[in-house]
């Protein structure tokens, strides 16, 4: 999650902004234990399961041209969400990474048939996110959203993602500490045994699971739940509300809905910390007193949404680009002391947040010789920056051993991933411990059966049935 | 080398913290950056140069000091 700072919950097939996760180590230590939620076992998958056509194009024609607009020069002929066609499932797709190569700062055709500029360059990206120019206020006329639904959800109750400072800095400061380096790493403990309950009850008794039901996601879901104060058992009610949230396919109205229930949830939850305190994150929001209850439940439904959907596919997502890069996964396998370097590779070559983040000028900009007008909106994508070649020389290969810092996958500037040290801990515990106890883990289906979240904001696996 | 923070930007990210342990912290309250090391030793430098650079919120400048 990671915490994007996270999902783009609100951008509706959103941009996980990078939040991640959250929360406080006491939280954590003292809660519920696995064997106090029954249904770890089986659990539905993240998110619809409706057929994924990685050719989706929506609005595909008409290309409105914009007014006062952009060189022609400039116009990609990209449509977005572009699909990743028939390439490597692994990689951006390829139109997004030929307009790296030949436009950096392109014009692109959004599904309602408006346009804006698509940033894809290391370089550029973060240097327009890091730029306060950039706006990430929504609600600005021309904000650039990838979906129909994307603007349904930031029309009520937006989160600090969606603010810029000052406003957006009073709000997340209220949560930084709780994701802070050293109350993430003092929850080490906590996270290993979660992990290694999961992993006695999927392999009790059995050779073969879906890896993303039985571990990848009950585990940062277990992880945040605890943080947050939310209990667990009703983590099938939350989980089908994130995955309306953050599906490109989602009817505005269904939007609507899910973000009212998920919304109406979280205001009773804070209602009832009220009433019986504890000391979990949404419960010292409440007794703060600087926020009302609407107020801390959107604050609490990007953390919720954030905090598993991330965590979980780049476990899934790493998982099975480890089994299909085995010399790499034996070397990590072989040296355990890779894996925090792995896992910021892993982060680097998956980026998850697959669609652009987007932002909305608020003067005239120039970037890669191109102006961009106050008004106009970007998308910057994460993915096809950090397969630049510049910053990373030979970036289409995965390689467990390369210093991989630099990567944006929690995105840049001060929206980047709050949750991102959990993120780290969790994903570093999670395949660590995942390689080490099951030497013979293999997939348990052809490739070619596994289906990707094409359509999902988080991208990811739907099921990854292994064996070991 | 001589470091400065700017507290104001800090956007709490920590990743300063875990590329250069020695010289940077969060704050309890808040998880906003603190200065452990102003002029960090040698050894640290590249660290130090690193979590500049990945510092999402641009809040950690580095100056390299003429030795007399």
């Amino acid at each position: 999650m990671t915490t994007v700072e996270p999902i783009d919950v609100e951008n509706g097939a959103g941009s996980v902004e990078a939040l991640g996760t959250a929360g406080t180590a006491g939280a954590v230590g003292n809660s519920g234990t696995i064997e106090n939620t029954s249904a770890i076992g089986n659990t539905s998958t993240i998110g619809n399961t409706s057929t994924i056509s990685s050719t989706h194009r929506p609005g595909t024609t008409h290309a409105t041209s914009d007014p006062g607009s952009a060189p022609l020069a400039s116009e990609s002929g990209l449509v977005v969400p572009v699909g990743r066609g028939d390439g490597c499932p692994f990689d951006p797709p390829a139109g997004v990474e030929r307009v790296r190569r030949e436009q950096p700062v392109a014009r692109v055709t959004l599904w309602d048939g408006s346009s804006c500029w698509m940033v894809t360059r290391h370089q550029d990206v973060r240097a327009v996110l890091g730029d306060p120019r950039f706006s990430a206020d929504a609600t600005r006329p021309g904000f650039p959203f990838l979906t129909a639904g994307g603007r349904e959800i930031v029309a009520n109750n937006p989160t600090f993602l969606r603010m810029d400072d000052p406003e957006h800095a009073r709000l997340r400061r209220m949560l930084t500490a709780d994701f802070m380096v050293k109350k993430v790493e003092a929850m080490r403990p906590e996270v290993q045994r979660i992990a290694d309950e999961l992993l006695d009850r999927m392999t009790d008794g059995r050779s073969a699971a879906d890896l993303v039901a039985e571990f990848a996601l009950p585990l940062p879901s277990l992880v945040i739940c605890l943080l947050l104060g939310v209990p667990y058992e009703d983590h099938e009610f939350f989980q089908q509300r994130s995955g309306i949230l953050l599906s490109l396919r989602s009817r505005p109205e269904d939007i609507r809905t899910a973000q009212q229930e998920l919304h109406a949830y979280l205001v009773r939850l804070a209602g009832s910390k009220r009433e019986r305190p504890d000391d979990a994150i949404v419960s010292r929001l409440v007794a703060r007193g600087e926020l009302d209850d609407d107020e801390i439940a959107s604050m609490g439904r990007l953390l919720l949404v954030a905090g598993h959907e991330t965590t979980a596919n780049m476990t899934a997502l790493s998982t099975l680009a480890l089994l299909r890069n085995p010399g790499q996964m034996a070397r990590l396998r072989n040296d355990p002391s890779l894996i925090k370097g792995a896992v910021e590779e892993l982060l680097r070559y998956l980026t998850i947040v697959h669609n652009g983040l987007p932002r909305i000028a608020t003067e005239d900009v120039t970037l890669g010789g191109v102006t961009i007008r106050a008004g106009e909106g970007v998308l910057c994508t994460l993915n096809s920056a950090n397969r630049d070649d510049e910053v990373f020389p030979g970036g289409d290969a995965l390689d467990v051993g390369r210093d991989a810092r630099r990567h944006v996958a929690f995105g840049f500037g001060v929206h980047q991933c709050l949750g991102q040290p959990l993120a780290r801990v969790e994903l570093q515990i999670a395949l660590e411990t995942l390689l080490r106890r099951l030497p013979d883990l293999r997939l348990d289906v052809a490739f070619e059966e596994i289906r990707f979240r094409h359509d999902m904001g988080v991208y990811g696996v739907y099921a990854l049935p292994v064996a070991w | 080398m001589r470091v400065h923070i700017d507290q104001e930007k800090c956007c709490g990210a920590g990743s300063c913290v875990l590329s250069a342990p020695e010289v940077f912290d969060q704050r309890e309250e808040d998880g906003i950056v603190v200065l452990l090391d102003a002029a960090p030793p040698a050894e640290l430098h590249d660290a130090v140069r690193e979590a500049a650079a990945i510092c999402p919120a641009a809040a950690i400048t580095v100056e390299q000091v003429e030795r007399v």
